[in-house]
């Protein structure tokens, strides 16, 4: 990134970056949750939300209800084999690019809960990007979770969901 | 068995399970005709409270009928204690009722006590004491701010939820956790109060109760609250107790049924307090019960708070049988050293009988059922809970009302859906 | 207002072949009742003066495997009047169990049967709505029995780590 400012004519300037850093800069500035709270982890996600732990500050405002508009799922609880197919059919209705946390033990890998009816990890359904350890896990390792991805997306490359996309064609 | 036989009864896809065949006989005829429509409020859905899947009847904006359907959540929790040892299994029930997780726990550990009759020292009652009703002002926090949230009144979650971060602290000083303590055991407590405890929990009695007052400033007397709440979800006395319904729900209703009161624990009687009763039976009334049920809260907390200054003694009960020495025992004594082999390895055995203890969680009357048989682990554990019941009645609440109206009355019967579903 | 009359001898008295045996332990009264008159007790200690017994607290399935009657079904009462608690209790075959429904009685049973009959098997007769509640609708086999497995995922060491790693489609790294 090359900045110059203009002299003493008090104009703004000019400021050049490569395309790639300015769309993840975006993507990342203003990544919209899925409100997709199952269990306990959703009451820290909102306490997370709300205004000790504030998240609107990482631009996550609000949590989208629907997942046409959301661009990161947050998979707060334990998922249980009935719920399954909801989760996956809409994670397929979010549009790319998007990205998925999974919040919790129990979304990791099922922490206490190692029986028939809970899916043993989410990413048995969904691809993961980040997984945040926690029963329930605090804020502020959500807050942490979330910077976690935010660098992630900063690495992005600008064809990879492109790519990702002529892949599963 | 491995994981792959118990995988393929449920692969993941994207497709849906379900046909009109299985609902054909909850629906009304006029359904069928396509005179009323049938709109899902799928699992996914910011009002309600977790994922529960509500199949609304709709004539025009009007319900004519409810289809709840749950299982969302099932955790199998129920079959996984039965697996564990007794005290293994007391971590799994914080997680039910994710909201009031101390109170899961302490009708699971009066069950266990009544089970193998162990006694339980005056300080542990206290304490026990002292945490249900902080963990009734949280769960209450958190009813009243998605409540007022789901109406409309979005501030009202913002200033609760800001109360709750004080209450969370408080917990964390004492269980190392701020919501899934898992501090109350058989016999009493996990650990003694820490020192910074009484002063913190001092500190936030003093702040705590205007804040309640200006909760209600904002909502008891605002046109739009009344509105929107009074008249909504009525149920007359009969109808909630022949539904099983309990808690606040009932209290609303006029019927004057506290466990607390009816059948104390954990030394409720010796306590002054009162149990608010509403006059109508609907969602306001509820509002100003649970409301007045925090200010009620605040009172025992602070006889509590005065009695845990002045009873010093064990935490937890001395009988060796059933509690774990304290690790500075372990060095000087042969026996603590035998007995806490013991504990770890094989756990405590309960004698072959069933049990059945009722506790007043924020949400109602949540009850154990513990049978044992003789060995290490809980024979059959079955907890009913005041969340599965409450869904269940919503049918009848939410008869002939529109669907806004449906919002505020799932938020007045306060479910939680892990309570629901176990 | 009528005297509380101790509902062990009541229904000794109106339904002598129903009571089958009574055991107390820690206070509380079990009365084990013979299945096919289930109904009529609960509604008659609903109904009668005396017991009003108007609150059911719980309907439960309990599963005694392999001891024979396989399974139970605990029905726990409460009288708000008196202040009382009682347990009835069924015990049913572990083929083809079948009780009568008490949601006549109390419609609150009707969510509590349901699941007792998704966990256990146990087939209500005369229950408006029987089908499964808390696992999917076509999901198979009864979870709380005692011949059901945990269903548990095994712990991913170095020699099965391919073979755990082929139910996670996703995971990488």
């Amino acid at each position: 990134m090359g900045i110059t400012t203009a002299s003493k004519s008090g104009a703004l300037g000019w400021a050049t970056l490569r395309l790639e850093d300015a769309v993840n800069w975006a993507r990342a500035g203003a990544m919209w949750p899925l409100g997709f709270g199952l269990a306990c982890c959703a009451i820290e996600m909102m306490s997370t939300q709300m205004s000790h732990y504030d998240l609107s500050r990482f631009g996550m405002e609000l949590m989208r209800p629907s997942p046409r508009q959301a661009d990161l799922m947050i998979v707060a609880g334990r998922l249980s084999r009935k719920m399954a197919p909801v989760l996956r059919r809409l994670y397929d209705q979010m549009p790319a690019p998007k990205w998925v946390i999974a919040m919790g033990d129990c979304a990791s890998c099922s922490g206490v809960f190692n029986n028939y009816a809970i899916v043993q990890g989410v990413d048995e359904i969904v691809p993961v990007d980040v997984y945040v350890a926690g029963c329930p896990p605090r804020p502020e390792q959500l807050i942490h979770g979330i910077l976690t991805l935010h660098e992630r997306v900063k690495g992005e490359s600008l064809t990879q969901w492109r790519r990702a996309e002529v892949e599963r064609r | 068995m491995t994981i792959a036989q118990s995988y393929q009864a449920y692969p993941e896809t994207s497709e849906w399970v379900g046909d009109i065949e299985q609902i054909k006989h909850l629906v009304s005829p006029r359904a069928l005709t396509g005179e009323t429509v049938l709109l899902n409020m799928g699992p996914q859905h910011p009002s309600t409270h977790g994922v529960l899947r509500l199949l609304l009847e709709l004539d025009g904006e009007t319900i004519v009928n409810v289809i709840p359907d749950i299982g969302f959540l099932h955790t199998g929790i129920e079959k996984n204690m039965e697996a564990k040892r007794f005290e293994q299994s007391i971590v799994m029930t914080d997680r039910m009722d994710y909201l009031a997780p101390f109170s899961n726990n302490l009708v699971y550990n009066l069950a266990i006590e009544k089970l193998v009759d162990l006694d339980v020292p005056e300080r542990a009652q206290i304490i026990r004491v002292l945490v249900a009703e902080l963990t009734r002002l949280n769960s209450h926090l958190v009813w009243l701010g998605t409540h007022a949230f789901d109406i409309g009144a979005m501030s009202v979650a913002l200033y609760c939820f800001r109360e709750r971060e004080l209450i969370l602290d408080l917990f964390e000083m004492i269980s190392g956790q701020r919501m899934m303590g898992t501090y109350i055991r058989p016999g009493g407590v996990w650990r003694d109060l820490p020192d910074e405890f009484l002063p913190a929990l001092e500190k936030f009695l003093e702040y705590f109760p205007p804040r309640i007052d200006e909760y209600e400033a904002l909502l008891t007397s605002n046109p739009l609250w009344i509105d929107r709440t009074q008249g909504v979800g009525v149920i007359t006395p009969e109808d909630a107790i022949a539904w099983g319904l309990s808690g606040a729900i009932l209290r609303a209703s006029g019927v004057n049924f506290d466990v607390r009161k009816a059948m104390p624990y954990s030394g409720y009687e010796t306590y002054d307090f009162d149990i608010p009763l509403g006059l109508h039976g609907d969602v306001y009334d509820r509002y100003l019960v649970r409301v007045q049920e925090m200010r009620e809260s605040v009172r025992i907390i602070q006889q509590a708070k005065e009695r845990v200054k002045k009873v010093k003694g064990p935490f937890r009960s001395q009988n060796r049988k059933f509690v774990p020495p304290p690790r500075s025992e372990l060095g000087h004594s042969m026996e603590a050293v035998i007995h806490h082999f013991k504990l770890w390895t094989e756990g405590f055995h309960a004698p072959k009988g069933e049990v059945h203890v009722m506790v007043e969680s924020p949400r109602g009357v949540i009850a154990c059922y513990l049978s044992g048989d003789g060995g290490n682990k809980p024979h059959r554990v079955h907890f009913r809970t005041p969340s599965f019941i409450g869904v269940q009645a919503l049918p009848k609440l939410a008869q002939d009302h529109l669907i806004a109206d449906l919002v505020a009355i799932i938020g007045s019967v306060d479910p939680v859906l892990g309570d629901c579903d176990r | 207002m009528h005297d509380s009359k101790d509902p062990v001898e009541a229904i000794r008295a109106q339904f002598p072949k129903a009571c089958l045996e009574v055991v107390t332990f820690r206070g509380e009264t079990t009365i084990y009742i013979d299945p096919p008159q289930i109904a009529d007790v609960c509604l008659y200690l609903r109904d009668a003066d005396g017991l009003r017994f108007n609150f059911l607290i719980d309907v439960t399935g309990i599963d005694y495997y392999p001891d024979e009657p396989r399974f139970a079904v605990a029905y726990h009462l409460y009288a708000m009047l008196y202040n009382r608690k009682l347990r009835l209790k069924v015990r049913l075959p572990g083929d083809n169990p079948h009780v009568p429904t008490v949601t006549g009685v109390w419609p609150t049973a009707n969510w509590q049967e349901r699941e007792a009959y998704d966990m256990f098997g146990i087939i209500f007769d005369g229950h408006p709505d029987l089908r499964r509640i808390l696992t999917a609708a076509d999901w198979e086999g009864h979870p709380q029995r005692k011949d059901y497995p945990l269903g548990y995922e095994t712990v991913q060491f170095s020699f099965n780590f391919d073979e755990v790693n082929r139910y996670k489609p996703y995971a990488k790294e």
